[in-house]
């Protein structure tokens, strides 16, 4: 008798946790289906933070007083609970930042600015989101490091037959890729893009904004020596990220912001800086967002990263077999199997800003644009694409609505 | 709700006036809505007093609404001056669109008068009000 290794995820249920898909909107129930952009929040998460603003809210490692403690003790628990959510060796590899983009700043600027310079490549790819691309342009440009990019496949893999050409003319010292991709769903092989770079020596500086609220990560298994994310794609508040880095690395970087927290002993003549992860945290951090992001990760612990990825697996092939029969539609990406809960689309005809506009109408929410993809966009040719994102409250009536708002969209525009 | 896509909008759309390029155009700018990318380019000729707008082209992609605004801006303005035009407020524009339009879509509808007023006020020295004046900088010469 075969037995199912773990429970499928119960969508319908997991919905009463998130207030604010009870609501209507323009008369419909909300089928939100962005969350590719930002995530909606459980009820546990919430409450947590206000638990901690009522309860235990202070400075972190600054007082003496019970209440310093209590702050700090929530703060340092939920970095904890963090860096093994990546099962980072340490937690002192674990920086908090404001988002997944200050993340890949803070390892432009601390690693590439310092170590890049004429003859150095480095490379991005062509699925890239803006905020793993344009540091790493910047850099490049800074610094006189030639800035290359991985192809695509026309089925929105990357191609990495190529890889060896991008290094004919230059020493190889920083790749930069995400695990998936926000534009597309594409599920990346960072693994073989890390032992690439390994064997030329350099280092892989890894997005997973978009991977880390939908599926395992394991940073030693990946073998790449950075990775970001942000609180607030898995469930978490706005305002604070992360980034995990090696930490002989993070211990060979300066520092990225400079003022109080991060340093060891200020004088006149001279500053020296804390230890990990102190040094990369300067200022008062953002405590309570912390904190939600600690509770973020325990509510997505609890139901499981494997039944996530599964439940949207099941999703996107639903959907992707759903929306074919859409007069005019061209669906992107790769065949189910190779991406996460993301189905990006357009209809023939139709502007994106106008499906979404009908879409809204329904109570389905979509985004239409360039996904800050616009070296993706160029190379499929458009300027946008309608983009429809899954996650664990999202059920297939929702595909459905998102199915049936399109045909209103083809009847209104003919 | 179905009145934003009202038929003359769609006419528009599908058909749009003054859609092409003028080969050595007498004033031309360029503007892009970087929210959501819609483009707009607006060439324009003027007539023997150098003054009058003989012809006007707009040539870009985007959605229905700032791609049917702009077809009706070019039939709006043909014969009309470049100081009238500079002085053309976009409620004049607005009412020929004739749809109540939210704060983002308002930006669609105003993208390629934003552009026409910038070729304007690049090649004749027409004022360009406040409202605009961030247009200029946005928006790259081409």
């Amino acid at each position: 008798m075969a037995v199912e290794a773990r429970t499928k995820l119960d969508a319908q249920k997991l919905r009463a946790d998130f207030p604010i898909l009870q609501q209507e909107i323009n008369g419909k129930p909300l089928a939100y289906l962005d969350s590719a952009v930002t995530a909606q929040k459980p009820r546990q998460m919430l409450e947590a933070m206000t638990q901690f603003y009522e309860t235990s809210y202070g400075n972190v490692h600054r007082g003496v007083y019970a209440l310093a403690e209590r702050a700090t003790e929530a703060f340092e628990g939920a970095r904890d609970r963090i860096a093994k959510f990546v099962n980072a060796p340490s937690s002192r590899e674990l920086i908090f930042t404001r988002n997944a983009t200050e993340s890949l700043n803070l390892v432009a600027y601390a690693y590439g600015l310092a170590r890049l310079g004429p003859g150095d490549v480095v490379v991005v790819t062509e699925l890239e989101h803006h905020s793993n691309f344009v540091p790493w342009q910047y850099v490049a440009k800074r610094t006189g490091a030639s800035f290359r990019m991985v192809r695509l496949t026309d089925s929105g893999e990357l191609d990495l037959d190529g890889l060896d050409e991008l290094t004919r003319d230059g020493e190889l010292k920083v790749v930069a890729a995400n695990l998936v991709s926000n534009a597309l769903g594409t599920v990346n092989p960072v693994e073989k893009l890390t032992a690439w770079a390994h064997e030329h020596g350099a280092v892989t500086v890894v997005d997973a904004a978009q991977a880390a609220p939908h599926r395992p990560i394991d940073v030693q298994a990946l073998g790449c020596d950075f990775l970001a994310f942000s609180a607030h794609k898995l469930c978490g508040p706005s305002g604070v990220g992360a980034l995990w880095g090696r930490r002989e690395l993070l211990e060979s970087m300066e520092p990225f912001n400079l003022g109080g927290h991060m340093i060891r002993k200020v004088q006149f003549e001279e500053t020296t800086w804390g230890d990990l992860p102190h040094k990369f945290e300067a200022g008062t951090a953002p405590i309570a967002e912390a904190v939600g992001f600690g509770a973020a990760i325990d509510y997505l612990n609890a139901i499981g990263l494997d039944a996530i990825e599964q439940h949207e697996h099941d999703l996107v092939a639903y959907a992707l077999e759903r929306l074919a029969d859409v007069p005019g539609i061209q669906l992107y990406g790769p065949a189910p199997e190779k991406r996460a809960g993301i189905v990006s689309f357009n209809m023939d005809g139709i502007h994106p800003h106008d499906v979404a506009q009908v879409l809204d109408w329904e109570g389905v929410a979509i985004r239409a644009g360039h996904h800050c993809c616009q070296p993706l966009m160029a190379r499929l040719g458009v300027s946008a694409t309608n983009r429809a994102s899954f996650y664990l409250y999202t059920v297939q009536e929702d595909v459905d609505r998102l199915h049936d708002g399109l045909l209103r969209a083809r009847k209104v525009f003919g | 709700m179905e009145d934003l896509y009202r038929e003359v909008i769609l006419d528009h759309y599908k058909n749009p006036r003054g859609h092409g390029v003028i080969e050595g155009a007498d004033a031309q700018a360029e503007g892009l809505n970087p929210l959501c990318g819609d483009e707009v380019a607006i060439y324009v000729a003027f007539g023997e007093d150098g003054e009058t707008i003989d012809e006007v082209k707009f040539s870009g992609r985007g959605c229905a609404i700032s791609q049917a605004a702009t077809s009706m801006l070019m039939e709006m303005v043909e014969g009309r001056t470049a100081t009238e035009i500079a002085e053309l407020s976009k409620d004049e524009l607005l009412e020929e669109i004739g749809i109540p339009l939210t704060p983002i879509r308002l930006k669609c509808a105003l993208l390629g008068l934003g552009v026409l007023k910038v070729a304007l006020h690049r090649a004749k020295g027409t004022p360009l009000p406040a409202e605009w004046s961030g247009l200029d900088d946005q928006f790259k010469v081409s």
